[in-house]
């Protein structure tokens, strides 16, 4: 327990040390603050009824955020680990595999969580200035957040994966963007084409994330959506620990 | 605990795919001993260095540190092990206390201990004032003794380097290498190195190690006294040098002889023995009884240098 509070406030101490984290923060921030520009001036020609919360899940800004950021978060865990050498004097403490995952884990998804909270403030913001206590609800915030951190725990799960499997650190950048991009492509498909009675088309509408983000932004904790974010996030880091473990087979 | 020997290794032998590194080696380590590990640049020594870190496996054979398995009680090992791999890697962007209290809470050691020991392990290296340093802006010589204390950090029973003093300049090099002298009383060191003076002044006991195999093991002098059957004894004696040159064709003993002079009224005899005697004496004797001045006279110790040309020559392997 001790190695692993140790090895994740390294971890996360480790995105601060560096330009990246800044860099990744303040990118994600530019983009938040369009992406409510936009979502404002459409509240200024089409006032609706709509949480401002719902709103910013329906513009594209989400997604442009969460794809790119959660590669580059996820990318160094390992792999510049890997790289420098330091992994061997990680593995050659007495620490469990178990635990350097989930640390590394922890870390990237507590970074994540940090890079989110400025979406706090707009919201903030927007309350401030409409005068109105129900622009902004306590309960909606909390589910829109909770959508936030498991959708990401499921990105950076599979990012950690990308990570363990490679020393380069834009490969793994890669891999996870493939992943992300796949998701991504599937909950499209899913939005389509999941429309059907046949089993095809009910697994696919497992992945309409688009709209189980939107329930999330609206206050709405669907199950099914919790159970398939959290399986694949728990999933990746299985195959992780795997990968981590290989050596020991070679 | 099996009777006082920190590291017993039985027909180890690690393959990588397509090439053996390590092919069925035998030793043993026994407390507080200072072993070197020595052998040309992939020789094998690295990756025994991290089986017995528990970082890789063994292909076959058992490998036991205090003890225990490796690969069975690797998390039982590891506490007992500092470990400081080849090219030290280290967190380049930690300050040097932040990085080593880090490694200590990793390695399990609580606060007042880690306190403790992070004081001590930097005073012990000549760290404490750059421990405000960021490791990235050491010189190397700072970041090797970074990696040393790192190694030191948690007490360990066995303390293992894989080239301790690579790269380093020769004040930077003895630095470490009377650093890791000291740590002979409280401590089993096993260092790697490919430097045979390093070896010849820090190990008690040696083991050679050439293409997976170990080809000679044992204290610097007992493989010196290996060598040493069939080496020249050196006489510088004033006399005539063809009357010494008749002596030494009479003398039984002596298989080859060199006669040739020297500053003075001196003549430099290097004769080789049959069967490795000792010529010294007889030397003596005859000087003595026909009243030569005798300056000089020694055996030519091999050094180990010899030893290890003459160990690790490709196609002329020694077996001891």
């Amino acid at each position: 327990m001790q190695a692993y509070w140790t090895l994740a406030r390294r971890e996360l101490g480790g995105y601060f040390l560096s330009l990246t984290g800044y860099v990744i923060i303040a990118a994600a921030l530019f983009l938040m603050g369009n992406c409510f520009v936009v979502v404002l001036a459409k509240l200024q020609y089409y006032p609706t009824s709509t949480p401002v919360t719902e709103l910013f899940f329906n513009t594209e800004f989400f997604w442009l955020i969460l794809l790119p950021t959660t590669p580059l978060i996820t990318m160094r865990l390992f792999a510049q680990e890997k790289f420098s050498g330091t992994f061997e004097t990680l593995m050659t403490s007495p620490v469990k595999d178990l635990e350097v995952v989930l640390a590394k884990f922890t870390a990237a998804l507590m970074f994540y969580a940090v890079m989110w909270l400025p979406l706090l403030g707009c919201l903030l913001v927007v309350r401030h200035y409409t005068h109105d206590a129900s622009a902004l609800d306590a309960g909606v915030v909390a589910s829109t957040f909770l959508g936030i951190l498991l959708l990401g725990a499921m990105f950076v799960g599979l990012g950690c994966f990308a990570s363990a499997l490679t020393r380069n650190q834009a490969v793994a950048a890669m891999i996870s963007l493939v992943f992300g991009v796949s998701l991504f492509l599937l909950a499209y498909l899913a939005d389509r084409f999941a429309a059907g009675a046949h089993w095809q088309a009910q697994v696919l509408a497992c992945f309409t994330l688009f709209d189980q983000m939107s329930d999330f932004a609206r206050g709405v904790v669907d199950t099914r959506a919790v159970v398939l974010y959290a399986s694949l996030a728990l999933f990746s880091l299985f195959l992780t620990l795997r990968v981590v473990e290989s050596r020991r087979w070679k | 605990m099996s009777d006082g020997l920190m590291i017993e290794v039985a027909s180890l032998t690690k393959q990588y795919a397509g090439h053996t590194a390590v092919s069925n080696i035998s030793f043993t380590v026994g407390h507080g001993e200072i072993v070197g590990l020595l052998g040309p640049n992939g020789a094998g020594k690295s990756t025994t260095m991290r089986i017995l870190a528990c970082y890789l496996p063994a292909t076959s054979g058992t490998v036991r540190v205090a003890g225990l398995d490796v690969f069975k009680r690797s998390d039982e090992v590891r506490r007992r092990i500092g470990y400081m791999p080849e090219n030290n890697p280290l967190h380049l962007d930690l300050r040097v206390g932040e990085y080593l209290r880090f490694r200590a809470r990793l390695k399990g050691l609580n606060w007042t201990r880690c306190r403790r020991r992070v004081d001590t392990v930097m005073e012990q290296c000549g760290l404490t004032e750059v421990s405000r340093r960021i490791i990235g802006q050491l010189s190397k010589g700072y970041r090797q003794r970074v990696g040393l204390a790192d190694a030191l950090v948690h007490e360990p029973e066995l303390i293992i380097l894989d080239e301790p003093t690579i790269g380093l300049d020769p004040n930077q090099i003895r630095s470490v290498r009377q650093l890791i002298k000291g740590l002979a009383s409280a401590h089993t060191v096993l260092i790697s190195t490919h430097i045979l003076p390093e070896a010849e002044m820090t190990c008690n006991r040696m083991v050679i190690m050439y293409e997976g195999k170990i080809l000679a093991a044992g204290t610097p002098e007992n493989l010196e006294r290996l060598m040493s059957h069939n080496s020249q004894v050196i006489a510088e004696i004033a006399a005539p040098p063809e009357e010494l040159r008749e002596c030494w064709t009479q003398m039984p003993q002596i298989d080859q002889f060199d006669v040739s002079p020297c500053e003075g009224e001196y003549f430099r005899c290097a004769l080789t023995p049959r069967n490795g005697v000792d010529l010294r004496p007889s030397v003596y004797e005859l000087a003595c009884k026909h009243g030569w001045p005798l300056r000089e006279l020694r055996r030519s110790r091999h050094s180990l240098e010899d030893i290890y040309v003459q160990v690790t020559r490709p196609g002329e392997e020694e077996e001891t």
